[in-house]
Formats: structure tokens, sequence, C-alpha cells
């Protein structure tokens, strides 16, 4: 599918490194920035047919609006990678099958690859960006990196983003119930024994936090 | 994917009113996990897609004693799974929920859509159509058919129906409500799927400008059901065949049995012999392994295809099994 890029800033943009980016250093985003707009649905009238062109959509990601002219066949993962340098999310399959793509909306986990962003309007996106602000990382992320769960790391995103989901719906989870849970996301490289072994220690961490009342995510 | 216009009603006769009295012209977009997909292949290319995603009364699943269950045609996986009536009531139909083993297919798919979705066929995905034809020659009779029908495959449909909800809803006697233009239908589930005989018909009786609005269970009480599943492997896929099965029992006797099949045949397969096989028995292993038997003899698998026979008829023994335990 064609979707238009280079209408501002890209990933990699300036100087930033991809790792400097993940970080949430220097993030340079095209689009209107609507810090603080209320969450309206869609104001079209209804029923109307939009597109095929370009038409208006405001997105809300990682609790920012944005505004950005998109044609309907755009999905949310090309908004956030091609028009907004949101790269966190990958794109593998492009088939609502991999989980590499996945974002939260309105805390559930989606494939972004299989969501429209114009059907995106009204809601909150979460990407893997907003988990790792000011350098820190998320105590799924901390045991990702612990316990080696990566190997070429490109489905790494998308295995945070589904463990943190995951974590929240299963807070003491078994080996079981982890296998089980994260079915909706691939592994290449096959670091799927990292990956449980994180996500198990993960949980203690987290209920841990919990307890002790100190804030994660 | 093609350019398409975008409609998202906010009711059911203002979706109705969107879609086009012809196929190929408009395309419901429910969850989005198949149509988009389609739709990126070029295998669906409509003009205007319409979202029931802002059609609030199309979602909720309601529990009437007496009535049974009502789920609302854009209902999640994920609402249905952690439905207390569900999981008290039907929890069949949590287990199958269970089998999409996705998280986020749970977030993102609907009930309508596990219905609606169009077969896994590789021959159609890659654009020979449903039927799967090249210059008017049927190509799964000579080609790969590993995955194809062993059951109401005598051509020229050899795709099988790919719904992994639709065996034990019809299992559970679900009927379906429809909405059109002239108003509503409800029509017993397993009404819903045909077999299409000529290009252009689908495996749905659904109009093109209609859409499910709710899917009625009845009341489960003193029904036994389950599920299972052969699988290929445990993670995100279609299953390999599937059986689901309901029986009421008194003590340990059947009274009557439905017996479905998926991913077996262009639709779900009502086993009228394993249902027989099951009728006025006393539930034993024999019994169980005989309904398996029944469910199969009229199979006429393909070239590739004569190992989905056995796994059939063991995944019915094991669903028959499992549901005389009362259901797992």
């Amino acid at each position: 599918m064609k979707t238009k890029r280079g209408q501002g800033p890209e990933k990699g943009t300036g100087n930033v490194s991809r790792r400097d980016f993940l970080r949430g250093a220097g993030v340079a985003v095209s689009g209107t920035l609507l810090v603080g707009e209320s969450m309206a649905e869609p104001a079209e009238a209804s029923g109307q047919a939009r597109g095929p062109g370009e038409v208006p959509v405001t997105l809300r990601i990682n609790g920012e609006a944005r505004q950005l002219d998109l044609e309907p066949r755009v999905t949310l993962l090309d908004a956030l990678r091609d028009r907004l340098g949101i790269t966190g999310a990958k794109k593998v399959c492009d088939r609502a099958t991999c989980g590499a793509c996945t974002v939260l909306l309105d805390d559930e986990p989606v494939y972004a690859c299989t969501v429209l962003a114009i059907e995106a309007e009204g809601h909150n996106v979460t990407t893997i960006e907003h988990f790792s602000k000011g350098g820190q990382l998320h105590p799924v992320m901390k045991a990702f990196v612990d316990h080696d769960a990566q190997q070429c790391g490109f489905c790494t995103p998308g295995f945070v983003m589904a463990s943190i989901a995951f974590l929240k719906n299963h807070p003491n989870p078994s080996l079981e119930e982890v296998e089980k849970g994260l079915g909706g996301n691939l592994c290449r490289c096959g670091t799927y024994h990292g990956i449980r072994l994180a996500v198990l220690e993960a949980a203690k961490t987290m209920t841990a936090q919990d307890e002790g009342g100190s804030i994660h995510g | 994917m093609e350019r398409f216009e975008y409609a998202s009603p906010v009711s059911r006769k203002e979706a109705v009113g969107l879609l086009a009295e012809t196929w190929g012209e408009t395309e419901i977009l429910a969850g989005g996990t198949d149509v988009l997909s389609r739709m990126k292949d070029y295998v669906s290319t409509p003009k205007r897609l319409v979202s029931l995603k802002r059609i609030k009364d199309l979602k909720g699943v309601h529990y009437a004693p007496g009535h049974g269950l009502r789920i609302g045609s854009m209902a999640t996986l994920r609402e249905i799974k952690v439905n207390t009536y569900v999981q008290r009531y039907y929890p069949a139909l949590v287990d199958t929920a269970n089998l999409i083993r996705s998280q986020q297919l749970h977030s993102m798919g609907t009930i309508g859509g596990s219905l609606l979705q169009r077969p896994r066929c590789w021959y159609y995905r890659l654009g020979y159509g449903l039927l799967a034809q090249y210059e008017g020659k049927s190509l799964p009779p000579e080609g790969d058919n590993r995955y194809h029908a062993i059951l109401g495959n005598s051509g020229p449909a050899y795709f099988t129906s790919p719904s992994t909800f639709a065996p034990i809803l019809i299992a559970l006697e679900a009927r379906v409500e429809l909405l059109g233009p002239s108003g509503s239908r409800t029509i017993p589930l397993e009404k819903l799927f045909t077999t299409p005989t000529k290009t252009g018909e689908r495996e749905h009786t659904l109009h093109p400008n209609e859409i499910v609005t709710e899917i009625l269970v009845p009341p489960a009480g003193g029904i036994r059901s389950a599920v299972h599943e052969i699988r290929q492997k445990e993670g995100l896929d279609w299953a390999l065949t599937a059986a689901a099965v309901a029986l009421h029992m008194k003590d340990n006797t059947v009274r009557s049995a439905r017996v479905v099949l998926g991913q077996v045949a262009p639709v779900p397969w009502d086993s009228q012999e394993a249902a027989h096989a099951l009728v006025g028995k006393t539930l034993s292993e024999q019994v169980a392994e005989a309904a398996g038997k029944a469910a199969v003899s009229e199979a006429t698998p393909l070239s590739m295809n004569g190992y989905k026979v056995q796994l059939t008829r063991v995944a019915v023994k094991r669903a028959v099994l499992q549901a005389a335990k009362g259901g797992a």
C-alpha cells in the first residue's frame, strides 16, 4: 500500500539514533501538536462517507493529540511509522499475525497493522515509546534485558507491549499461561524461552512494586 | 490496498443504508482482522468500507434466564470470554475463544466477524476466486489440497469453513438476527452458511446490504457441550480439524446430540451420522469412538488430505468424551 513518506521529519531524524529515540530523547514528529485536546468522537456528520482522498484525522498518541491528513486506507501502523516518525511498533507480517506492531488501543493490545488510523480516532493509542520515558526502563523491558529475551530484536517491542498487556490481566501468571497468553506474537529467532522467563520475572517485580506503592508504566 | 471511502454510522439502519445491493461494491468492517488483510492482498476491493464500531447497540453480551444469551455481533471475543454468564452457563464458548491464541485478536475480533470471515483457501487468497478456478478448471483437486475439504467437496467448492465459533454455536442451536433494508429476519445459524455452486456466489446467505445484528443462544440448562481442535501448532493458527458437540443427557444416556465439524467442509458440517451414533446410547469410550467413525463415514478426501479423515474421527471422539464429562 502506498502512503506518503517524507511529510516532515521521519524516523532517524537529524542525529538522533534509534537507541536515543527509544529512550524518548529528541522525538520529532510531523503533524500539529494539540496537547490537552479533549477526546471527542469523530466530528463528521453521522453516516457520511469520508475519503477516498485525504481527510483530517486526529489521533491521540501517548497522551498527545496529533492532527494528520490521511486517506482512509492508511493503517494506524503506517501513520505512526511513516507520518509521525514513531517507529517502536514494527512492520513485519502486516497481516494481523506476528504481533511486531502491537500497540494499546484504550489499554487493549491490538495489531496496529490491522487497525485503520481513521478508526483509532476518539481512542487512546499507547506505543512502546510511552513506557521508556526519560531513559527509565519499564520492569518488562528490564526483565527482557536481564533474561536475554531477544536476539535480532525486531519482534521485541511487540513482545514487550504484548507482555505489558498480558500482565495487566494476569498479574501472577504460570509458565503455561505466559506461553498461551503470548501466542499472538512470533519470534523468528526463537527466543521464547528467555521471553517467558522475562515475563515471569517482570510479574514478580511489578507485584512487589505495587505492594511497595511505587508506580510503573 | 486500493483506495476506498470510509463510513462509520452510529445506527443499525444507517449502516444498512450505506451498504450496496450487490457484492463487491461495499464491505463491512467489524474487527477488521480478515477484511483488511484481504484488501491488502487485493482479494477484496470495495469502493466503500462501512464500519460498525460506533453502533453502540451492536455491542454487549446479555443473559436472561429462560431466554438465554444475546450476543451483539460487534461483541469482541474478550467480552464473550470474560462474561460471567458465558463462563457459568456456556463454558464451551470460553474454551472456543481460548482456541484463538492471540490476546490481540481477543481485543479486535468480533463474534460477527468470526462467523463472516472468508475462507483461508490459498487459491482464493491468491486471487483465483472463491471457487479456485483457472481457465474454467478447479485447481484444488489436482493441486495442493492438504488443507481443503474432506466432506461436501463434490465441487466446485473445495475450501473449508474457517469459523472457530460457528460449529459450537450451531451445536448449541444458536440463531442469528439479520437486518436489511426491508427489516430484520432471524434464522438458525446453520442457514447463514451455504456451499456456492457458481462463480459470484458466496458461502454466506447474508445479502450484500444486510448486517448480522445479534447471535441468540438458547438456555443451555442440561446441555453438556465441548469443543476439540486438532492443530498443527499451539500458537495462533486455524485448526486442521475441529469438532463441537452438544449433548442432552439423561443420567448417562444421550437423549439428543448435535455434532458439528469445522475446517472440513465448505460449511460448518452438521454430522447427522455422528449424532445418530450417539442418541439412545449410554456414553462410553466405544460409543464416542463410533460417533467419530460415523462422522467421517461419508468423507471423500482429496489427493493430499486423507490425514484429515483420521484427525476428524479423533476430534469427534475427544469432544464427545469431554462433553460427557460435563464439558471442559
